[in-house]
């Protein structure tokens, strides 16, 4: 019954509480609390537990993150940003979620009640549901699915319905545009996000996040510079980062599908996002740098290791969202289908024909990647995504450069010599 | 056993009603969004059977991707507003799905479910957790090694498909 959560710490604490040595538990040191056969009770009470600390986590965490951004970009934008309430301005989101609590919540009259009361519900759920998996330290996780890359994957993609729901179901114009929109965009980026992951998945040889992290000897960002950085470029898409947030563009449609939204439903749904940035911080550092595992001290400092990691993300997402212009759509599907897509093929390709080659070296069943193997497959891969990108790069700025139409092809401007 | 029992008649009762949901209302959107609810309700039924894989890829494809596709086809049909008319298709709308159902249910009192019998000698539930361990590499075998040919002919129907739709939208 419990294959999720038999190496957590906080399950193996429950239930030497508990249980102590019944059972199959050889780790506990002595006798617990209730008798044998009551194992689903710590399952539950531990499950329970997690969940209470990931929830709050999730939440106090996009606080945070709301705050870290608008100072940061409030930095790159050579402004002060917030720094009223609180040290250096840090309870400014409290005061912001207590503006949004206390406001009035709208429905429109012609709006579609139930789907748009579910929008925020479904986001925010999507966004928890995902969480799961993702290990925070050793054995410290909810879940550790043997198909954790693909469940992270499969869940966000409900955030697509949630978008369209709001389009839809607000009976509002600029809604639907930034609906339609986004969901335009997130069926494109989807192809190239999950063709990116097979390359991580083929070489750790399970979809587990925590087998991924144990078969890392060498961070797979350099193992897989190509699949990292597709990632990275398709989980942003997704998560209607600046470069890619045709959505909500508020210079265009006012604030996209989510302009119909007040009050505690727009913190829900702004929450979700923020908090999506985190988690998707998370899987980036799980799948590509490490997650726990660092220099020294792996198993103690694990936790402050992934922090680390996923704070370096967190300030790549706000520095790309501080440089980049929004893109239009027709640049955002056409990067998303000559520039993403080719090179998700060629590292999955390439990734394809090097575990294959090096799975001969352990017999019948192709075994585990080594630390040597993995520095072959870098010194073969980093090149390789260095001549890709130059190779399809000019499709990625294909329509960037806006065609030079010379003036005087549409006004007859007279030159200096005829007007004498 | 209790717990497995009240989780399926959740999900079948769940899943029943909203199908009946997505036949009966007017509101295509609503009945679009019901569908993803049948969707999620098979899935879950998958994860009731220790079938992870193909659980999470009905999530994937059928709740995440499929429904899209039917919702943009909703955005692209007209009078949207009148909703489900009955119209003339009525009766070959039942027959069809009248003969699926004996061709399924025929299928269901055909086969022989007793799987666990043929697996070596284990306890309880050890049994099921031999049977279903692993079941992604499992598949994986089958698709590319027994079913190979089905799996590249899947693949070449959908690279034509696509080769199609692509030549069919084509700018002159």
């Amino acid at each position: 019954m419990v294959p999720f959560l038999q190496d957590n710490v906080i399950y193996r604490g429950v239930y030497c509480w508990l249980g102590g040595n019944e059972g199959n538990a050889q780790w506990c040191g002595g006798d617990g609390l209730l008798p044998g056969g009551y194992e689903w009770v710590a399952y539950f009470v531990a499950g329970l537990t997690i969940m209470l600390i990931l929830v709050n986590g999730a939440l106090l965490g996009a606080a945070v993150f709301v705050w870290a951004e608008r100072r940061l970009l409030a930095r790159f934008q050579a402004r002060r940003g917030p720094n009223r309430w609180g040290p250096w301005g840090i309870l400014q989101p409290i005061a912001d979620l207590v503006k949004l609590l206390i406001k009035e919540d709208i429905i429109p009259t012609a709006a579609d009640r139930i789907a748009f009361t579910l929008v925020p519900i479904i986001m925010l759920m999507s966004l928890l549901l995902s969480l799961a998996v993702l290990p925070f330290a050793r054995n410290t996780y909810l879940a550790n699915l043997n198909i954790g890359v693909l469940y992270i994957v499969a869940v966000s993609s409900m955030t697509t319905i949630a978008i369209f729901m709001a389009g839809w179901a607000s009976a509002n114009k600029f809604a639907m545009f930034g609906a339609m929109r986004g969901v335009t965009m997130l069926i494109s980026y989807e192809i190239p996000l999950i063709l990116s992951l097979v390359g991580v998945v083929l070489i750790a040889g399970s979809m587990s996040l925590v087998s991924v992290v144990e078969a890392q000897y060498l961070p797979f960002i350099l193992v897989q510079p190509l699949g990292a950085l597709v990632f990275m470029l398709g989980i942003s898409a997704e998560l209607n980062r600046t470069p890619f947030d045709i959505l909500e563009a508020e210079s265009e449609i006012v604030a996209g599908y989510h302009t119909e939204y007040s009050g505690i439903k727009f913190a829900l749904i702004q929450a979700a996002e923020m908090a999506g940035v985190l988690a998707a911080s998370g899987f980036l550092a799980t799948l590509f740098l490490g997650g726990w595992s660092g220099p020294f001290l792996s198993t103690q400092l694990g936790a402050l290791w992934f922090l680390m990691k996923l704070s370096f993300f967190v300030f790549l997402f706000i520095w790309i969202r501080a440089t980049f212009p929004r893109l239009r759509i027709d640049q955002i599907m056409a990067f998303a289908w000559k520039f993403l897509l080719p090179l998700a093929m060629i590292n999955f390709l390439a990734t394809a024909v090097q575990v294959y080659f090096f799975g001969f070296y352990h017999g019948d069943v192709p075994g585990e990647i080594t630390r040597n193997e993995q520095w072959v497959m870098a010194a073969i891969n980093v090149p390789l995504a260095v001549a890709s990108i130059v190779a399809f790069g000019h499709f990625a700025r294909e329509g960037i450069r806006v065609p030079a139409v010379r003036l005087e092809s549409i006004v007859p401007i007279p030159r200096v010599a005829e007007v004498d | 056993m209790l717990f497995q029992d009240f989780i399926f008649w959740a999900l079948a009762v769940g899943g029943v009603a909203a199908a009946l949901g997505v036949v009966l209302l007017r509101d295509i959107f609503r009945a679009a969004l019901l569908l993803i609810v049948v969707f999620l309700t098979i899935a879950g039924h998958f994860f009731l059977l220790a079938a992870e894989f193909v659980g999470v890829v009905q999530v994937l494809i059928y709740a995440g991707a499929i429904s899209i596709l039917i919702i943009f086809a909703i955005m692209l049909t007209q009078n949207v507003q009148q909703g489900n008319l009955p119209n003339r298709l009525q009766i070959p709308a039942v027959l069809l799905p009248a003969l699926l159902l004996s061709a399924l249910i025929f299928v269901f009192v055909d086969t022989d479910w007793r799987l666990t019998e043929a697996l070596p000698n284990a306890v309880g539930v050890n049994i099921v957790n031999l049977a279903f361990e692993d079941t992604t590499f499992k598949l994986s075998k089958l698709l590319l090694e027994n079913y190979a040919l089905a799996f590249g002919a899947a693949g070449a129907l959908l690279l034509a498909s696509i080769i199609g739709a692509l030549s069919l939208v084509r700018e002159r």
